[in-house]
């Protein structure tokens, strides 16, 4: 069989693209300059009201931009929608787009959705107002679909960790061979972005990467939103020796260069000595006790109500709490093997615990900061004459109205997230070596990439588009929530 | 201030013994002591031996005993070998107890220990690798800080306009991309034979002795990148913030042109916000190093801290993050000492 090349079938479309593309590019750069030098168009405005502009030559280097700009992503739908048609007739453009059929169909569907209700949908719909948020939104979106999809068997055309000798550090598009024995029959043909240093599909590990990091990094990141926002509250709302101690804490864990800590807690030795499923399980109070604080502090003045709505949250996060800490033969074992719902692997957990540790200093920081400017607001000092109590007040006035920084933060803080566990990755700690995730598999790809780029780069680029689409989606979320 | 800069000093201490006592309990923790010994000793050790091997060495004793000869305020161990000579923190090996030998000798008394993994003294290879760090680090403040704040100026002071909006989107990009991604792909566009474009080098390790562009330029980039977006971000906001003063439209409407507003009356007040980002960037910078010098092979402090860290090299480790805390504790006070300095309009008690 002969190799793929990118676009195989569509090959005329590619030098369309690379002329608008670099149109759009030197038109830019051009606005870019020009805009120092040049007069904008003169506004004036009429007697009935209307403006006119008078068209200068930078309005013109803005509209051909934006033409190019439109010429650009045509050509590549064209690419992506004639690649999902053909299939790998199309190359390896064509082939990966046709594997990736099911996560276009579900970004369609819900971004269609999303902006046909867009006026009913608070804040979330406010972001499709925004382009910036739109498109970074749709680079999340992508990623999650694509570790949604890839866990149900679907986008991946290789075993993410079935090595092949034949394919060791194959170029993209090469045919599927093995060194011993025939390839099994049904396989995917081709290695669509080649194969590693151990000949492993670079485009399987990529896809199945996304799926360790869309289920660690939001949730990490939710766990050490919990813990700030239980520790930050009350160190702003009762100040004093309280928020001396914690602050200095949270200086304290911020001043450890971040590297330092991730190889002092995530080596083999310190998982030996149970020290990461201790913290674990100090850690993982707090989501029970905010859940816990939260009701009670509602429905407190109605205890029919209160009693056997906190004995259920507390029943299930109970259990699920000691499940998630108790591990058989760990440093942990206080559940008998019957009640113990799931066990996490000892990498996995400090990987997550450390994660959660690195964070939580960072948000404590921020929640404090915010409730400290918040908690001189006249509805405060109405809720505190009212004699509602302290938790009430913080969780039920002050958080409340703090949610719009905290939410951007959340979209921030999932992207540094993301880069802190490739990070881990990267220097091989925690995570199993053969592990998919797009740290790990940097690492591996970087001792060859002088020759072999093309390991590595995968990888990276699927790294560097999450996290800017959260950064973009963070940043449509900001401009959005300060309109109102 | 004197007062405020005093109870900041008390406080950095505090700070840095307890981080010291936090690394040293981890690293004197039982697996990390027995993997110590089979690195250094033999990998085939028996548990007894192992523990032979550790009481030998001093190490078998109390943690507070340790961290107290660490410092310098407990006398240094002295033990009797099995064949009678002695072996002492003070002195190394000797058959009888030498004349001369210090009875403590810790950081306070200026010696940092022993280092098990470069087999040298901790304060030497320290201050080798930091001013091979220092020299990094030097070119990426002079590329990072004109470019960052260059570029927050220019965004914020006209802002929502097409330029912000460009030059944020390039921010944006650049803090999302962490040194090991740009790093990679750097090296993977201008130095590998994929591409053919062999502009730079892939390794740094030539530019210990002798830096050039070829082989630095790399490295500084990757590092400079990621951090110039942030302070670009924090500038513009910055900027922004002060173009929207009142006295900013009084020079306007005063008539005075808008390059006059921007260099003369903004620029000066637009850049103490950054000045603060740019110090509290420290802690940050140390991460991309330690990424930057293990990808490029840089053997500066950052590749010191992985070998120690790696090698459970207990007082090198130690040495390493009294340095890295160090550096992040007096940049602290230095930005709020320098706030306070630059805004006249800050007092503090």
């Amino acid at each position: 069989m002969e190799p793929l090349t990118w676009t195989g079938a569509l090959s005329p479309l590619l030098p369309v693209l690379w002329t608008a593309a670099a149109a759009l590019l030197i038109l830019s750069v051009l606005r870019l300059v020009c805009g120092f030098v040049l007069a904008p168009g003169e506004a004036t405005t009429h007697a009935d009201g209307t403006l006119s502009v008078t068209r200068g030559p930078l309005e013109l280097i803005d509209t051909a931009a934006l033409w190019t700009l439109c010429a650009t992503l045509a050509v590549l739908g064209g690419l992506l929608v004639g690649g999902a048609a053909l299939g790998h007739g199309a190359g390896i453009v064509g082939g990966m787009s046709r594997q990736l059929v099911p996560v276009w169909l579900a970004l369609a569907l819900m971004l269609g959705l999303s902006y046909a209700f867009r006026r009913r949908l608070g804040l979330y719909g406010k972001l499709f107002d925004s382009t910036i948020g739109v498109s970074g939104f749709a680079l999340v979106m992508f990623w999650v679909f694509a570790a949604l999809f890839v866990s149900f068997d679907l986008i991946a055309t290789h075993d993410p960790l079935a090595q092949s000798a034949a394919m060791k550090n194959e170029p993209p598009g090469t045919p599927y061979t093995r060194m011993i024995g025939e390839v099994a029959e049904g396989s995917y043909p081709y290695f669509l972005l080649g194969g590693d240093n151990l000949g492993r599909d670079v485009f399987s590990r990529m896809i199945a990467g996304a799926l360790v990091v869309v289920q660690i990094a939001p949730l990490a990141t939710a766990f050490a939103f919990m813990v700030g926002i239980t520790l930050g509250l009350p160190a702003a709302y009762h100040g004093g020796r309280l928020d001396t101690v914690l602050t200095f804490l949270a200086n304290l864990i911020l001043a450890f260069p971040v590297i330092l800590l991730f190889y002092l807690l995530v080596t083999p030795e310190i998982v030996a000595t149970g020290i990461p499923s201790y913290m674990a399980a100090v850690m993982f109070v707090f989501p029970i006790a905010f859940f816990t604080i939260l009701l009670n502090s509602r429905f407190h003045t109605r205890p029919r109500l209160r009693t056997p709505l906190l004995i259920g949250v507390v029943a299930v996060l109970g259990w699920l709490y000691l499940s998630l800490i108790s591990e058989r033969f760990g440093a942990i074992d206080i559940l008998p093997p019957s009640l113990d719902l799931f066990d996490i692997p000892g990498g996995i957990l400090v990987v997550f615990v450390s994660v959660v540790f690195v964070n939580s200093p960072t948000v404590f920081r921020i929640v404090r900061g915010l409730a400290l400017d918040t908690r001189t607001r006249d509805y405060v000092a109405a809720a505190q004459t009212r004699g509602e109590g302290a938790w009430y007040i913080m969780l039920w006035e002050i958080l409340p109205n703090a949610r719009g920084p905290l939410i951007v933060d959340f979209c921030l803080r999932v992207g540094y997230t993301t880069i802190l566990l490739g990070t881990l990755g990267f220097f091989g700690l925690g995570l199993p070596p053969e592990s998919p995730d797009w740290g790990s598999t940097i690492n591996d790809g970087r001792r060859l990439l002088a020759i072999y780029p093309h390991p590595a780069l995968a990888p990276a680029l699927a790294l560097l588009s999450l996290v800017l689409g959260l950064n973009l989606l963070a940043d449509g979320l900001r401009e959005e929530s300060l309109r109102d | 201030m004197t007062a405020f800069i005093l109870r900041r000093v008390a406080v950095m201490i505090a700070t840095a013994l307890s981080l010291t006592f936090v690394v040293f309990f981890l690293t004197n923790l039982g697996p990390n002591l027995e993997k110590l010994a089979k690195t250094q000793g033999n990998v085939r050790m028996s548990d007894e031996q192992v523990d032979t091997w550790l009481a030998n060495r001093g190490y078998d004793r109390p943690l507070f005993a340790k961290y107290g000869e660490w410092l310098g305020i407990v006398p240094g161990f002295v033990v009797e070998q099995p064949d009678g000579s002695l072996r002492g923190r003070c002195f190394g090996e000797a058959d009888t107890l030498p004349p001369g030998a210090p009875r403590f000798c810790g950081v306070l008394q200026g010696e940092w220990g022993y280092s098990t993994v470069f087999r040298g003294e901790v304060g030497e290879i320290i201050a080798i690798r930091l001013g091979l760090t220092a020299k990094l680090m030097l070119w990426v403040m002079l590329l990072m800080v004109p470019a960052a704040l260059l570029i927050g100026v220019l965004a914020g002071m006209r802002e929502g306009s097409r330029t912000d909006r460009t030059l944020s989107s390039v921010s944006i990009l650049s803090t999302a991309t962490p040194e090991y991604v740009s790093g990679v792909i750097f090296i993977a566009l201008f130095a590998s034979s994929a591409t053919g474009l062999k502009w730079f080098k892939g390794t740094a390790t030539s530019a210990m002795e002798n830096a050039t562009f070829e082989n630095f330029f790399l490295p500084v980039v990757t590092i400079a990148l990621f951090g110039m977006g942030y302070i670009a971000r924090m500038t513009r906001a910055s900027m922004a913030e002060v173009m929207q003063q009142q006295y900013i439209r009084t020079a306007r409407l005063k008539g005075v042109s808008f390059r006059n507003v921007v260099l003369k009356h903004a620029l000066r007040n637009a850049l103490i916000a950054p000045f603060t980002v740019i110090m509290l960037q420290f802690p940050w910078l140390l991460n991309g190093v330690v990424i930057v010098e293990t990808l490029f092979n840089y053997k500066g402090f950052g590749w010191t801290l992985v070998q120690a860290a790696s090698n459970n090299d207990i007082e090198l480790l130690l040495g390493v993050s009294v340095v890295s805390v160090f550096v992040v504790l007096v940049t602290q006070l230095l930005s709020d000492v320098g706030y306070v300095y630059l805004n006249p309009r800050i007092k503090v008690a």
